[in-house]
C-alpha cells in the first residue's frame, strides 16, 4: 500500500553510502544527499543558527560606528571576529555558503520533481488496489443496480465532485488536488525568484545620503560627487544614475505642544523643488516619512533633519574668513540639542577652530544640589536658539592635505583660548550677537539659523521581482497547504446471489488530512450513489490507523 | 469622553478581562481536579466537575468579549484615534486576543476544551507581564509608524503570533502527552499525540502564509516607505526571518521521515520561542534595531556615542526623522 501513497513530492530519501563506489556512483550518491529533505531541513536550521550573530554584534553595514566602538571596547577579540566576518554576517563566506547550498539542493531537488509533476498532470488515476476494504477509508453496501448502472453513476458523481474520473476494469478510478503539488513547486521556484532579484538589488543598486541645507540656494544633482555617503553594489554603474537634481524649499515640522508627548515632533514635510533632468522643468513634491519621491528607478527619502547656525568668523585683521551655515548634528533626538565644528583654517594671525553646542530652546537645568549650572535644550523646536562653544587655534590640521571630517575638530596641533585667569574661553551667542575672541584672535557672530534635511536616494533594482516573488511563494504556499490531494475508487462486482457488491475507498494524500472531512466525503460520495431508492445497505467504515 | 476616560476605561477593561481569564482558569483547574481519579471513557460522575469546565469556557468566553471592549477603548484613547498596537504594551494585549479568541471560537466549533487551561494559563501570564513590564502610556504614532501599512502588517503578525501561539500550546502537549501513560485525569482526556500533532499542523499552516505574509511583503514594503531601503538585517528582521526559516523547516520536518512527531513538535516549540524572543527579548538586547521600543534615554546614549568618536560624514547623522519613538 505505500506505494499508493507514494506523491512525486514525498520525500527523497537519505540513504546510506554504498560499499563499492565509483567516482560516478560517489557523485549521484552526493547529489542525492544534497537534494534530501533531510539536508534541506538542516540547511534551513543551519541558515536560522547562521543569521543570529548579526544580530548580537554590530554590523558593518548597519552601524559602522558600533563596530568601531566595539573593536575599541574589545581589541583581543577584534581580530578574530573580523577573521571570522562577524562583522558582516550577511555578506560573509560561511552565511552565503549556506544558502547557496540550500539553494543548490532546492534546484537538484525541484527539476526531478518538476519532471515528475509534468508526467503526473497528464497521467490517469491509478487504477484501484485490489482490496478496497483494506484502505482506512472505505465502505462498501450492496444493491440491485447493475454493476454497469453503478459504476457510470459513479463517475458522474465523482466528476460532479471535480475529481478527475479514469473508468477502469469493474471499477472507477479518480483523482483531485493535482494544484497542491503545483503550489508547492511555484512556492519552491519563487523563493529563487526572490533570491534573484535581491541579489540584482544588491549587485547593480546603490543607497547614498546627503545632508541637505534648506533653501533654493542650496541644490542637489545625482552624480556621485554630491553624496556625502555612497554605498554601491558590486557591480554597480554610474551610468545608470538618473540625471535628476532638486533643492528643498521649505521645511515644516509639527511640534506636540501639548499632551504626554508634548515636546515630540510629527508630520516632517521637505517641499522638494525637483527636475527629473536638466531643463526638464521643475516640479514640486512634499516630501515626507512613508512618502517618498520616486524618479525612474531611484527612491528620495526624508530620513533626518537638523539645525545649521548661520556663523561668521572675522580674525584679527578684521577680514571675514568664514562665514555661512554649519551644519550641527543632533546628539539628543528629542531635544535636537546639537554637536557642531566651525574652523577658519585661513584666519589670521592664526587659525581658529570653535567647537560647541547649540541649543534650540536654552534652559539651565539645576544639577544635583539644585545650582541652575547644566545647560540644556528643553525643546526641540528652536524657540530660545544658543550657541555655546569653545575655541582652538594653533593648526587645526587641514593643511596637510589629508581628508579630515569637517564634524571633528583636529586638537591635535591646536591649543584651547582660556580666559585672562586661566579658565577655558567659551562663546555663549544667541542670533544676531557677536563674541570678541580674546587676545585679538578676531570675533565671532551668530548670524541666524537655517536647517538641514538628511536625504537618501537609493536605486535598487529588482526589488519589484522580489515583491512578484514573494506574492508568488505565498499563492503558492497556499495551494500547497491547503489543496487537499486525494483519490477515490469505487467497484461494483455482481455476487453470486444476484446482487451487486459496491466498494467504495478514500485515499487522502495531504499531510494535514482531517479524518473527519474525509469521512464526511466518503459518506457523501457513498449516499449519492446509493440515492434515495435504495435501501438494502450495510455500510462499514474505519476510523484512520 | 474625554481620551483619558478612554484610556481609563480601556485599563479597567484589561484588568477585568485577565480577572475574568483568572477565573476561567481556576474553573478549568477545578475541572482538572475533579478529573484527577476519572478514566477517559467513564462519565463524569461529578456534575460539579462538568459544570467547571463548561463554566470555565463562558468565562473564557465572556473575557474576550470585555478584551476586545479594552482593546477598542485603548484606540479610542489615543489622538488622533488609532489601531492599538503602537507598542509592546499594546502588541500583548492584542496578541493575547487573538489567542484568547482562536481558541474560544475553537471551543464553540469543536471539543478541544482540554486546551483551556493551558491558554488561560498562557494569556493570564501574558497580560499580568503586559502590566508589570511593559505599561506604556497611550501616545501619538511618530511619524514613522503612521502609515496604513501599520495596520496590515501589524494585524498579521498579531494573527500569526497568536495561531503559533496555540500551535506551540499544542506540539508542548503532544510530546507530553506522547510519553504519557496516564490513563485517568487531563492528561488521559488530551487527545491522542496523533490529533494533537495535526491540529498543531493546522495552526501552523495557518499561521505561516500569514507570517510571510507580515515578514516578507508588508514589512518590506513599509520598511522601504519608512527607512528607504526594504531589507535592513535590523536585529528584528533578522529575527522575524529566522523564526520564519524555523517554521519552514518544521513543515519540512513533518514531511521528512524520521524527523515526523516529536522532532517536528520540537522545532514548533523553538520556533515559538525565537517568536516570542523577537518580541520581548531582542528589545533588551540590541540597541541598534530600527524597532527599538527603546526609551528615550537609550536612544540618548546611542546618538550621544554617534557623534563623539571621530565619525566619517557616512555615519554621522544618528537621528532618524521621526524614529525618535517607538515602533511597531
Ligand atoms: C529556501 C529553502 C526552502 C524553503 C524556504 C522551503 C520551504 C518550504 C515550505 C514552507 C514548505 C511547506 C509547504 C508544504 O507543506 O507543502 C515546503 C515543503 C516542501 N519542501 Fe521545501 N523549502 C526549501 C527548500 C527545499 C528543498 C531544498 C527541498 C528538497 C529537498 C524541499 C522540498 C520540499 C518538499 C518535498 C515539500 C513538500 C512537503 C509536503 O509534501 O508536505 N524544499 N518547503
Amino acid at each position: 500500500m505505500t506505494d499508493l501513497q507514494q506523491r512525486p513530492s514525498d520525500d527523497r530519501q537519505a540513504t546510506a553510502l554504498p560499499p563499492d563506489l565509483t567516482v560516478r556512483e560517489l557523485g549521484r550518491w552526493t547529489w542525492r544527499q544534497l537534494t534530501s529533505m533531510r539536508t534541506a531541513l538542516v540547511l534551513l536550521l543551519l541558515l536560522a543558527l547562521a543569521a543570529i550573530p548579526g544580530s548580537v554584534i554590530p554590523q558593518e553595514d548597519i552601524d559602522s560606528l558600533a563596530v568601531s566602538q566595539w573593536r575599541d571596547d574589545h581589541p583581543r577579540l577584534a581580530p578574530i571576529w573580523d577573521r571570522l566576518d562577524l562583522f558582516s554576517v550577511y555578506g560573509s563566506v560561511w552565511f552565503s555558503a549556506i544558502y547557496l547550498l540550500l539553494m543548490v539542493s532546492l534546484v537538484g531537488c525541484i527539476i526531478p520533481r518538476l519532471l515528475v509533476y509534468a508526467r503526473a498532470l497528464r497521467a490517469r488515476p491509478p487504477r484501484a488496489p485490489r482490496h478496497l476494504s483494506r484502505l482506512p477509508e472505505s465502505a462498501s453496501y450492496t444493491t440491485g443496480d447493475a454493476p454497469e448502472a453503478v459504476l457510470g453513476r459513479a463517475a458522474d458523481v465523482l466528476r460532479g465532485r471535480r475529481f478527475r474520473v479514469e473508468p477502469d476494469d469493474g471499477a472507477v478510478a479518480a483523482e483531485r488536488g493535482y494544484l497542491r503539488e503545483a503550489g508547492n513547486l511555484v512556492f519552491h521556484l519563487a523563493v529563487i525568484v526572490v533570491l534573484v532579484g535581491v541579489a540584482a538589488g544588491s549587485l547593480f543598486g546603490y543607497k547614498g545620503g546627503v545632508i541637505m541645507l534648506n533653501g533654493e540656494d542650496y541644490g542637489f544633482s545625482n552624480n556621485l560627487t554630491q553624496y556625502d555617503d555612497f554605498a554601491p553594489g558590486a557591480l554597480f554603474d554610474p551610468d545608470v544614475m538618473e540625471p535628476f537634481s532638486f533643492s528643498i524649499t521649505d521645511f515644516q515640522v509639527d511640534w506636540l505642544t501639548e499632551g504626554q508627548r508634548a515636546g515630540m515632533a510629527r508630520e516632517f514635510v521637505a517641499e522638494l523643488a525637483y527636475e527629473t533632468e536638466p531643463g526638464g522643468g521643475t516640479k514640486s513634491y512634499d516630501l515626507k516619512v512613508n512618502h517618498p519621491l520616486t524618479i525612474g528607478g531611484t527612491d528620495v527619502f526624508l530620513i533626518g533633519h537638523g539645525y545649521a547656525p548661520v556663523i561668521t568668523v572675522r580674525d584679527g585683521e578684521g577680514e571675514v574668513t568664514k562665514s555661512g551655515p554649519v551644519v550641527f548634528l543632533p546628539t539628543n533626538a528629542q531635544t535636537f540639542e546639537s554637536f557642531g565644528v566651525v574652523k577658519a583654517p585661513f584666519a589670521r594671525p592664526e587659525q581658529i577652530g570653535l567647537e560647541g553646542t547649540f541649543y534650540p530652546t536654552f534652559a539651565m537645568g539645576e544639577d544635583a544640589e539644585g545650582n541652575l549650572s547644566m545647560p540644556g535644550s528643553i525643546w526641540g523646536d528652536a524657540l530660545d536658539p544658543l550657541i555655546s562653544m569653545s575655541v582652538w587655534t594653533g593648526d587645526l590640521g587641514v593643511d596637510d592635505g589629508s581628508a579630515s571630517s569637517v564634524y571633528v575638530l583636529d586638537k591635535a596641533g591646536a591649543t584651547q583660548v582660556t580666559e585672562a585667569d586661566g579658565r577655558p574661553f567659551r562663546l555663549d551667542l544667541r542670533p544676531g550677537e557677536t563674541a570678541k575672541l580674546p587676545d585679538g584672535l578676531g570675533t565671532v557672530t551668530f548670524d541666524g539659523l537655517e536647517r538641514w534635511n538628511k536625504i537618501q536616494i537609493s536605486r535598487s533594482p529588482g526589488k519589484l521581482v522580489a515583491l512578484a516573488g514573494v506574492v508568488l511563494a505565498l499563492l503558492g504556499l497556499l495551494g500547497s497547504l491547503f489543496v487537499r490531494p486525494r483519490r477515490m475508487w469505487v467497484r461494483a462486482r455482481r455476487q453470486d446471489d444476484g446482487t451487486t457488491l459496491v466498494e467504495v475507498a478514500r485515499l487522502d494524500r495531504s499531510s494535514g488530512g482531517d479524518p473527519e472531512d474525509g469521512a464526511a466525503e466518503l459518506a457523501a460520495v457513498v449516499a449519492a450513489l446509493q440515492g434515495a431508492d435504495d435501501d438494502t445497505t450495510t455500510s462499514n467504515e474505519k476510523e484512520q490507523p | 469622553m474625554t481620551d483619558e476616560w478612554w484610556e481609563t476605561f480601556s485599563y479597567q477593561g484589561v484588568i477585568a478581562a485577565a480577572v475574568l481569564y483568572f477565573l476561567a482558569m481556576l474553573a478549568y483547574f477545578l475541572e482538572l481536579a475533579g478529573l484527577r481519579s476519572v478514566s477517559k471513557d467513564e462519565e463524569l460522575d461529578s456534575r460539579r466537575t462538568a459544570v467547571a469546565g463548561r463554566l470555565g469556557l463562558v468565562l473564557a468566553g465572556f473575557a474576550v468579549v470585555v478584551h476586545l471592549v479594552a482593546l477598542v477603548a485603548r484606540g479610542l484613547a489615543a489622538d488622533p484615534n488609532r489601531v492599538p498596537w503602537g507598542n509592546m504594551y499594546e502588541f500583548t494585549i492584542s496578541g493575547t486576543f487573538v489567542v484568547g479568541l482562536i481558541f474560544v471560537v475553537a471551543a464553540l466549533r469543536t471539543d478541544v476544551e482540554w486546551l483551556g487551561p493551558l491558554v488561560t494559563t498562557f494569556v493570564v501570564a501574558a497580560l499580568m507581564a503586559a502590566f508589570l513590564g511593559l505599561d506604556d502610556a497611550v501616545l501619538p504614532l511618530p511619524d514613522a509608524l503612521n502609515s496604513p501599512w501599520l495596520v496590515i502588517h501589524v494585524v498579521s503578525a498579531v494573527i500569526s503570533t497568536g495561531a503559533f501561539t496555540i500551535g506551540a500550546l499544542l506540539s508542548g502537549l503532544y510530546l507530553v502527552k506522547a510519553r504519557s501513560t496516564a490513563t485517568t485525569g487531563y492528561l488521559a482526556r488530551v487527545p491522542d499525540p496523533k490529533v494533537l500533532d495535526r491540529l498543531s499542523y493546522r495552526m501552523h499552516a495557518f499561521g505561516f502564509p500569514v507570517w510571510t505574509f507580515a515578514v516578507l511583503i508588508t514589512g518590506p514594503i513599509w520598511a522601504h516607505q519608512a527607512w528607504g531601503a526594504y531589507w535592513n538585517w535590523d536585529p528584528k528582521e533578522v529575527w522575524a526571518f529566522i523564526t520564519w526559516v524555523v517554521y519552514a523547516a518544521y513543515l519540512h520536518a513533518r514531511a521528512t521521515a524520521g524527523w515526523r512527531g516529536r522532532n517536528a513538535a520540537v522545532l514548533a516549540l523553538v520556533g515559538a520561542a525565537t517568536l516570542w524572543f523577537n518580541f520581548i527579548g531582542i528589545n533588551f538586547f540590541s540597541s541598534s534595531s530600527q524597532h527599538s521600543y527603546a526609551e528615550g534615554a537609550r536612544q540618548e546614549r546611542s546618538v550621544v556615542l554617534r557623534v563623539a568618536g571621530p565619525v566619517e560624514t557616512a555615519q554621522e547623522v544618528g537621528v532618524v526623522v521621526g524614529a525618535d519613538h517607538a515602533r511597531a
